[in-house]
């Protein structure tokens, strides 16, 4: 089939950037979104051109590199899929495909495509996590948990940390993937002694790192290809309330 | 020839590692404040690592190319993670473990690294627990566990379909708690591009900002390379993009033994290539063998639809050739003989190179629901990428390029043969042999980084106490970034006419043809000299767009693809010399009668190390394995 591209093509942060359309020909209904990419910048590059930037690796929708904002949605039309594991067979012959970076102030571009997600990994370093040096676990089955509790974890541990989430909220509120976190680990019991010191700063990081306020509107967990459900923003609410009452 | 001493302990194989622990020299806290350890990589075995020594109170500095740490390809594995916990009362012991890990790597691993592997086993789900890793649990809220690839136990630890996620996101949880205290730094968006030796000692690397394209140099009293597999030299497999040779390939430049290079595993259960856009292969979970039955049609060249095709008219072929393993044969095995089917006419699907895997009977047997419940979220993978329903007709399923045994050769300490330089993880040849048996990888990651590495690297850093932090003026971090930028220099202008992926493509066609499921003689000549035609083509004909000193992610395939077209020779070397068949390395001359690897137990029971010798090719040392308590036999699934 054939498609028309438009792609946001941005040198780098500094640079304001702009939409640039791309005749797209003889593309496969096999094919996987980045599978499109790759050939549009092979032809780009046989051209000469400067290939267009996107991030993304194991192309499987499992480690969170892939993220294009696609037709006005967080990694596209379909429901529950990464960018990379969409494939051309959703579109039709003839359509036009408008191709953004996540935009948030939080996530500045790097380059094209590409944005800078570290502002994660310091929310993590803030309190995502059990203190639990090597060496010094007891037996694992020392600590019975129950299977629904266990399995509720599961469904919050399985945030990829794509950032679909704040890429689809008006507010750019990264709300969902702390939630994921915080609730996870106040769902077991390993992770009690930290509950509250984790909830206070975990929340504290994401504020000062230019997230916005979550106002319910939902669209994270719409577009959030692991389908995490905003329940677990309000378990973040009530954990964060509760230390904040016993601080 | 030089001796290669892999400094296993003397003593009965149970009390080895007991021993070295409580002799080996230790690191005092005051002075482990001022050591500084670079770990390059951040999937399990990285990850695990730098947790690790930043606890104990080193100074670590770790690197990955992806955004973030926990992005690293140990994300991606499904299956699960062996431990012998027997929880079950099944039998399970230390011993069966390691003696199920000899055994699967057909005879070629080394008995005190395997043995030690089953021993720390244990204590790696105790650690994951307490960092909140969500295994799978029935209902009395124990730890449920399954039995996986070829096992007659059931060892295997899983969080779902997601197992890797979940152990990596536990283990990067763990770095992260450590970059918040300061003891730990974490590099992102940096890629390796060399080592630094003094006087025979690393000392240091080179690195590369992805973002702004400029060099660094960071030094450290060791370095500790997690770089993971070279699966990628077949561009197509099921490896992420971006997973590469580049960093132990340039420590192996510099003087690292490389071990076994073509001991490379090809998955047999993977969704078929479906066009020439094809940029990377899926792994369906080796689980779905447990219920899902392969077949193939009896007749060449089947035209029908597969729900249309009697009973009687299906080649049920590794049932029928192993009727007491049937559809759970290991990986080599299983590859193998749906290479053999197709090559005879028999594949399914519009390429002819596929089989099926059918869960018609299972659903039959045990019902949608608990199908759908085992296997739920692979089917919707299958689904979203194939746009066909597995409920309703067999997947289409071919082997795939998937895991590298082959590695860096490290000693019992995990050292190379460079002083100072580690290597943990999938980058090292250890304890996989000739084949690596599945949800043994996560274990192997995890234990290096956990529980061996930050005992064995106390031995060497004992000495460097007195060594006080190398400037990176040095002459020798100088001499080394020089060559670095030369070598992208060398890149950026060669400006011809075919891009990155072209030679990539180019190489893993030669590769997967002649030096992938079968090889032979013949074969393995002509890919040699294919390949150093393909790298001088590279040199000449390569065109990479943008500037070095930029974002630029075809410089990095660049550096990546140069680097594998080197290695691509080296694996063709190693499978030449080797004059067997063992594990996944086949060769067509050594098979019995009826089509099995034939292994010489006499004449190629050692580990083949080489040495790189700077434009002259390689010279190849051996490291002779002695089976003291596994003793050889020949492997049957019959
Ligand atoms: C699809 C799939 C499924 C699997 N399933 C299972 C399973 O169920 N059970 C099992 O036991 N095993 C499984 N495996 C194998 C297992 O996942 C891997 O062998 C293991 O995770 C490798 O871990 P690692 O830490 O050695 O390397 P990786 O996780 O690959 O990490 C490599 C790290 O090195 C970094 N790096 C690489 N090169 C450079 C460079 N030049 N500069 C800087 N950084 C660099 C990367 O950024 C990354 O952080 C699977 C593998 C795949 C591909
Ligand atoms: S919550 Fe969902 S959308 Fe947000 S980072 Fe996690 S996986 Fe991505
Ligand atoms: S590339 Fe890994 S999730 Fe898409």
């Amino acid at each position: 089939m054939n498609l028309t591209l438009k792609v946001w093509r941005q040198k780098n942060k500094y640079d304001k950037g702009g939409f640039v359309i791309y005749p797209m020909e003889g593309v496969s209904h096999e094919m996987s979104f980045p599978e499109m990419f790759d050939v549009l910048n092979e032809r780009l590059i046989a051209k000469g051109e400067e290939p267009i930037a996107f991030d993304h690796d194991c192309r499987e929708g499992i480690c969170g590199m892939c993220s294009m904002f696609i037709n006005g949605r967080a990694h596209g039309p379909q429901k529950g899929t990464t960018t990379c594991q969409l494939h051309m067979r959703h579109f039709k012959d003839g359509d036009t495909i408008v191709v953004e970076p996540w935009r948030a102030k939080g996530f500045p571009v790097i380059k094209d495509l590409v944005i800078d997600r570290s502002a994660f990994d310091r929310i993590m370093s803030a309190g995502g996590f059990i203190s639990a040096n090597t060496g010094s676990a007891q037996d694992a089955n020392n600590i019975p948990i129950p299977k629904k509790n266990a399995d509720e974890a599961f469904d919050a541990a399985s945030c990829i940390g794509c950032g679909a989430c704040v890429a689809s909220c008006k507010n750019s509120s990264a709300m969902l993937f702390v939630a994921a976190k915080v609730s996870q680990l106040a769902l077991l019991p390993q992770g009690q002694v930290e509950r509250r010191d984790r909830a206070i700063n975990m929340v504290k990081q994401m504020d000062g790192e230019g997230f916005g306020n979550c106002t319910n509107t939902g669209s994270c967990e719409a577009d959030c290809p692991k389908q995490i459900s905003i329940l677990h923003i309000a378990r973040l609410n009530r954990e964060y309330l509760m230390a904040n009452i016993l601080e | 020839m030089i001796k290669l001493n892999s400094k296993t302990p003397d003593g009965p194989l149970e009390t080895k590692w007991t021993v070295y622990r409580s002799t080996v020299p230790l690191v005092s806290p005051s002075n482990k404040r001022n050591l500084e350890i670079i770990v390059i990589g951040s999937g399990l075995a990285g990850a695990s690592a730098s947790a690790s020594l930043a606890e104990l109170g080193y100074k670590v500095k770790c690197f990955c190319f992806q955004d973030s740490a926990r992005r690293a390809h140990s994300i991606a594995a499904q299956g699960g993670i062996n431990a012998a916990k027997n929880y079950r009362n099944d039998g399970d012991s230390i011993y069966r473990l390691f003696y199920d890990t000899i055994k699967g790597g057909d005879y070629r691993a080394r008995e005190g690294n395997v043995y030690r592997l089953a021993e720390v086993s244990a204590n790696i789900i105790d650690q994951c627990v307490a960092q909140g890793v969500p295994f799978a649990r029935e209902y009395g809220g124990l730890l449920d566990t399954r039995s996986f690839g070829g096992t007659q136990v059931e060892r295997t630890f899983y969080a779902r379909g997601q197992t890797g996620q979940q152990l990596l996101l536990g283990a990067y949880s763990a770095m992260m708690r450590q970059v918040g205290t300061g003891q730990l730094i974490m590099f992102t968006r940096h890629e390796i591009l060399d080592i630094v030796l003094i006087d025979g000692n690393v000392r240091g690397i080179i690195a590369r900002d992805l973002v702004t394209g400029q060099l660094e140099r960071h030094f450290g009293h060791a370095v500790i390379l997690a770089s993971g597999g070279y699966g990628n030299v077949f561009y197509l497999s099921t490896n992420a993009m971006g997973c590469n040779v580049t960093a132990i390939w340039k420590a192996h430049r510099k003087g690292a033994f490389f071990g076994n290079p073509c001991y490379t595993q090809i998955h047999p259960t993977c969704i078929p290539v479906s066009g020439d856009h094809q940029s990377k292969l899926t792994l369906m979970s080796e689980g779905l063998r447990n219920d899902g039955r392969i077949w193939v049609p009896k007749i060449k060249d089947e035209t029908r639809k597969p729900n249309e095709i009697r009973e009687d008219e299906r080649d049920y072929y590794l049932e029928r050739r192993y009727p007491a393993f049937g559809n759970l044969v290991p990986r080599d095995i299983a590859s193998r003989a749906a290479k053999e089917r197709c090559d005879a006419g028999c594949g399914v699907g519009t390429s002819k190179r596929a089989v099926f895997l059918d869960f018609r009977d299972s659903i039959k047997r045990l019902g949608r629901n608990v199908v759908e419940a085992k296997y739920g979220n692979l089917f919707e993978m299958y689904e979203k990428i194939t746009g066909e329903n597995p409920y309703q007709v067999p997947m289409r399923i071919y082997p795939a390029a998937h895991y590298t045994m082959g590695g860096l050769w490290v000693d019992y300490e995990l050292s190379t043969t460079i002083p100072g330089l580690y290597c943990i993880g999938e980058a090292n040849f250890s304890d996989h042999g000739a084949n690596r048996l599945g949800a043994s990888a996560l274990m192997q990651g995890l234990a290096d980084g956990y529980f061996v590495i930050p005992y064995t690297i106390g031995n060497y850093l004992s000495k460097e106490i007195r060594t006080k932090p190398i400037s990176t003026d040095h002459e020798e971090f100088s001499k080394a970034e020089k060559n670095v930028r030369e070598n992208i220099s060398r890149l950026m202008s060669v400006k011809g006419k075919h891009s990155v992926d072209h030679f990539h493509k180019k190489l893993g066609k030669i590769m997967w043809d002649k030096c992938g499921m079968g090889r032979n003689e013949k074969g393995l000549a002509e890919a040699i000299s294919e390949i150093k035609n393909l790298r001088d083509e590279f040199w000449k004909d390569v065109r990479i767009p943008g500037e070095a000193g930029d974002f630029n992610p075809e410089l990095e395939k660049a550096g990546r693809v140069a680097d594998f077209l080197e290695l691509g020779e080296l694996i063709c070397r190693d499978a030449l010399q080797r004059k067997e068949s063992c594990g996944g390395h086949f060769r067509e001359e050594f098979q019995t009668g009826e089509g099995e690897a034939k292994r010489d137990d006499q004449n190629f029971a050692y580990v083949a190390a080489w040495e790189f010798k700077n434009g002259n090719g390689w010279e190849m040392h051996k490291e002779e394995l002695k089976f003291e308590v596994a003793h050889p036999t020949q492997r049957s699934y019959k």
